[in-house]
């Protein structure tokens, strides 16, 4: 079922692209919506039916490349399941918030981003090293496009950079995929590229801190920390808010999910000898990020700097080794999945109307568009960090999992969160709030259509937020299957 | 010779017995359509015939020939790239010369001497091969009678191939005068004298075949050449003579065991390293996209070694052949692909080789431009191409025959690489100014360019059937 989904999403991008000719400039982007709107029922369906007894809610194993022990295996476990449900989730939401914003190319555009999820649901199911490097990649080409062509005034050096970063992080990947199959080959006689045949691979721990090191530096890209952070702002930037939106909700969690289902559990020791080094890169990318997101004076630079301040809190949980902190990491991929992707919406529906980014160039907005004004305020409140809702219950379990593990990073990390709230209520003043901006005389406020989807994103926030458990047991089964707490 | 001789020779010999009845048949129709028919035919049952020679197992032709599965799977790539080069040549040419008969019989005649480099143990062989290849070249980028480029072209190829030639030649005779034998064979006990001797040799043949792959250093010509040959041929040398001629290193080098040798394994690491280095160094200069095609070309010769220098590990040697073999047809695809899309693109007047030529082809020319997207994205080995397998090839190999500085050195090439061939496809993404017309196209230009775009995917999501065939082969 998993691959019939994938092909699904496959299928519709061709369709998309060809119903523009044939039926007309709306057609692609209903094909598109259907399509994901499809997938979201698959994943619920699957949820609510639940897991089989091997605790997968769907599995499949095809031969692919015998040659090499490849083949098509894709599973679903809790963790896997929660984050294609998101993915869905967020496709219907890039489709309809771009829904005005692209004036040409409406078919290849939906090809586009209808493609990025394929890879991603692919990412998020793949059970074989060569599979999952293979959807890895297959992201990156749509997603480049995306930029590339409807991105804003910087896209080309933008759209570069971003495939740059990734390709030649991935590339690293590849090679301690390779490395790691032929240790396995060399021990074993097998050729595999199987994710649970090489989970048992035997090596030795000098040559384990290589390979695990080969793939931090692919997850650790995209996610992303610092030092390899600088490809973010411009990419988000640059993109088109569909574009912002997938880059922000969805791609960034694969990195996390990298770090989770493959790096820590192929390597665990070796993970646990640099996880000091992985939690103060955490450390330093929330406060990194949160100055930097303080000094923006352009709305969407601030809100991609202020994603890898929450990244960071994502490492810190994974590298805490507790299971509170692996909790605390999955909560806020999904939460933060929900909110920076509002922000990223409200940064374009503002630039749909002001042609404008800066923020020196708004101020008082409320008066105009008093409901943008409620919504922008309900999710930086909820990037800040506000109980009840969604990112509150992720930073405050990844923060608790790190206590644990390591008091004086933790604390560092805490502080991230009184930068959090200076920038978040910064952008708030900045652009609703305060002495209204001359130039701009009348601005439309969202309609039924924007407030729809704001209100299904804020509803989702404060389900996270104040009944986390179906999320937790969700992620709970998956921790406990991976084997990599002591 | 037995039957069995002669069934394994039937590709060479429809092919030669074509050249020489199609001779004939233009002599008395002088027509450039009758020709072009005419070599298609003879190109398409030398295709035909190909598997049925694979059963008859390896034969060896009076030491001259040595054909095996290796052979035939080359004997079957070059007709197959033959056949995309006259279907694109037929209409580029037309404007460019009056007669074009002999066009398509030199085709057919460059095609035999790669036929024969790829099937030779032997140094007479690889000489006429590779002689009658270069011959044949040489007449075909000089082909249209309009402008210099081609004329410049021809000559320059002719002067640096024939210098790559006759070190070639005089390192044969350095070895022959220590091994007293033309066959590809190690040689026996030597004194250490001899060994010197065959050393320096072999290091001349090496340098007389790394000009033919135009190996860093010894890449100078490489681009002009490119540049100035129409761009039909210019796929066909990209393609072909960089094949055969790669063919019978790997051979050679197998059975004389060259890089068992630390002196001359260092040399080939070295030239390895330069290659994949400054080929995309310099490709990201180029603002042409023949030339830029041309550093690129260096840099996958420079990958390819990796294949050389690990097949002389005893316990990978298959795997080498193997990876040789699937990046080769890959490469030989993408490549022709490459060069079909400018080829089609080209009007009557001039290539279409400026990078701006290439500026919102996706809005004027869709079919072409996700062409060209599809062969620049598996020449830099995203997955979904044909590319990423060849690439994954050898990586594999790489890190299987612990070869680790070329391996870190193809990571570190395909990076810069990445850069200019996205340079391509961002080209074509770009807005086009309002009311640019598109000229027309040939249709059977771009019928051919499908069919290899489509290859190019196709055998990059399904690559386990080229797989299997070739791992059926067996290797040299």
């Amino acid at each position: 079922m998993i691959l019939a989904v994938v092909l699904l999403l496959l299928a519709a991008g061709v369709l998309a692209w060809a119903s523009e000719r044939f039926v007309g400039a709306n057609a692609p982007r209903v094909v598109s919506v259907l399509a994901f709107a499809v997938g979201l029922a698959w994943a619920i369906s699957e949820w609510l039916g639940g897991p089989a007894a091997t605790g997968l809610y769907a599995a499949q194993h095809i031969e692919w490349i015998p040659r090499f022990g490849i083949s098509v295996a894709l599973s679903m476990d809790g963790l896997s399941l929660l984050m294609v449900a998101l993915t869905m989730f967020l496709g219907i939401i890039a489709v309809v918030s771009s829904w005005d914003e692209i004036e040409t190319g409406h078919g290849f555009f939906q090809f586009n981003i209808l493609w990025v999820m394929a890879g991603v649901v692919g990412v998020f199911t793949a059970m074989d090293l060569f599979l999952f490097f293979f959807f890895w990649e297959v992201m990156l080409i749509p997603m480049y496009f995306l930029i590339a062509i409807w991105g804003h005034e910087n896209k080309g050096y933008a759209s570069m950079k971003f495939f740059l970063f990734t390709q030649i992080s991935g590339l690293l990947m590849l090679l301690a995929i390779l490395a790691l199959v032929f240790v396995h080959f060399r021990s074993s006689g097998e050729i595999t590229f199987s994710y649970e045949k090489l989970l048992g691979a035997d090596v030795d721990p000098a040559i384990a801190m290589w390979l695990m090191l080969g793939f931090f530096a692919a997850f650790a890209t995209k996610l992303p920390s610092v030092p390899v952070h600088t490809w973010l702002p411009d990419a988000h930037t640059q993109a088109p808010t569909a574009g912002s939106v997938i880059l922000a909700g969805i791609l960034l969690k694969t990195g996390a999910y990298g770090l989770i289902r493959i790096a820590v559990p192929l390597f665990p020791q070796a993970s646990m000898d640099f996880s000091f080094w992985a939690m103060l890169l955490g450390v330093v990318s929330i406060l990194y990020g949160g100055f930097m997101a303080f000094s923006q004076s352009d709305f969407k630079r601030l809100v991609a700097y202020s994603s890898i301040a929450h990244m960071g809190f994502i490492l810190i949980g994974v590298y805490a080794f507790n299971e509170v902190g692996l909790q605390g990491a999955i909560v806020t991929m999904v939460a933060h999945g929900f909110s920076t992707a509002a922000l990223f919406m409200m940064a374009g529906a503002l630039q749909h109307r002001l042609h404008t980014r800066e923020m020196s160039r708004m101020g008082g907005l409320w008066v105009h568009a008093p409901r943008m004004g409620v919504m922008t305020l309900f999710f930086v409140v909820a990037s800040v960090g506000m109980p009840g809702l969604g990112n509150f219950v992720g930073e405050f379990l990844a923060l608790l999992g790190a206590f644990g593990k390591n008091v004086p990073l933790a604390v560092a990390a805490t502080v991230g969160i009184v930068v959090a709230a200076v920038y978040g209520l910064y952008l708030m003043q900045r652009s609703f709030q305060g002495t209204p901006n001359p130039d701009v005389a009348a601005m439309p406020d969202f309609g039924a259509r924007d407030m729809s989807v704001m209100i299904l994103m804020a509803g989702a926030l404060v389900w996270v937020g104040v009944y986390p458990q179906p999320v937790l047991e969700l992620a709970g089964a998956t921790i406990a299957t991976l084997g990599v707490l002591p | 010779m037995t039957a069995a001789g002669i069934s394994a020779l039937l590709p060479l010999l429809v092919l030669s017995g074509g050249i020489v009845v199609l001779l004939m048949v233009v002599a008395w129709l002088r027509s450039g359509a009758v020709a072009f028919v005419g070599a298609l035919v003879v190109l398409g049952a030398t295709i035909v015939v190909t598997p049925l020679a694979l059963g008859t197992g390896t034969q060896d032709i009076d030491g001259l020939l040595e054909i095996d599965g290796y052979a035939l799977f080359f004997h079957g790539l070059f007709a197959f790239a033959a056949v995309a080069t006259a279907v694109l040549s037929y209409r580029y040419l037309k404007p460019r010369a009056a007669h074009a008969q002999e066009f398509y019989i030199l085709l057919l005649v460059a095609t035999l001497g790669a036929a024969v480099t790829a099937a030779t143990d032997h140094f007479a062989g690889f000489l006429l091969g590779i002689e009658v290849l270069s011959i044949s070249l040489y007449a075909m980028i000089a082909y249209p009678q309009e402008g210099r480029g081609p004329l410049e072209a021809a000559a320059k190829y002719l002067v640096l191939s024939g210098a790559g030639t006759s070190t070639m030649l005089f390192g044969m005779a350095l070895i022959y005068l220590v091994t007293g034998t033309l066959e590809f064979a190690p040689a026996g006990e030597l004194s250490r004298n001899e060994q010197l001797l065959l050393a320096v040799g072999q290091a001349m043949l090496l340098i007389g075949v790394f000009f033919k792959l135009s190996l860093v250093p010894f890449h100078m010509w490489t681009p002009d050449v490119y540049q100035g040959a129409p761009a039909p041929v210019t796929g066909f040398v990209a393609t072909v003579s960089k094949a055969a001629v790669f063919a019978v290193l790997m051979r050679y080098a197998l059975a004389v065991g060259v890089v068992d040798a630390e002196v001359l394994r260092n040399v080939i690491v070295v030239v390895a390293v330069l290659s994949m280095v400054a080929g995309n160094l310099l490709a990201l200069l180029q603002v042409n996209i023949k030339r830029l095609l041309a550093y690129s070309s260096i840099a996958h010769m420079g990958y390819l070694l990796i294949a050389v220098v690990v097949a002389a590990t005893p316990q990978v040697r298959s795997f080498g052949v193997e990876t040789a073999l699937v990046y080769l047809a890959g490469y030989v695809l993408m490549t022709l692909a490459a060069f079909g899309v400018v080829t089609v693109l080209s009007d009557a007047d001039e290539d279409a080789e400026d990078l701006t030529a290439y500026d919102g082809l996706f809005w004027r020319r869709p079919v072409l431009a996700a062409v060209l997207a599809a062969a620049a994205l598996s020449l830099a080995g995203i997955p979904l191409t044909v590319g990423f397998i060849a690439k994954f090839y050898l990586v594999a190999a790489g890190v299987d025959g612990a070869a680790w500085i070329l391996v870190w050195a193809l990571i570190v090439g395909s990076a810069i690489g990445i850069y200019y061939y996205l340079r391509i496809v961002f080209a074509m993404t770009k807005r086009p100014e309002a009311g640019t017309q598109a000229p027309p196209v040939a249709w059977e230009g771009v019928i051919s360019v499908v069919v290899l775009g489509a290859s190019i995917v196709v055998l990059g999501v399904f690559p386990a059937p080229v797989i299997d065939f070739v791992r059926a082969l067996g290797g040299p």
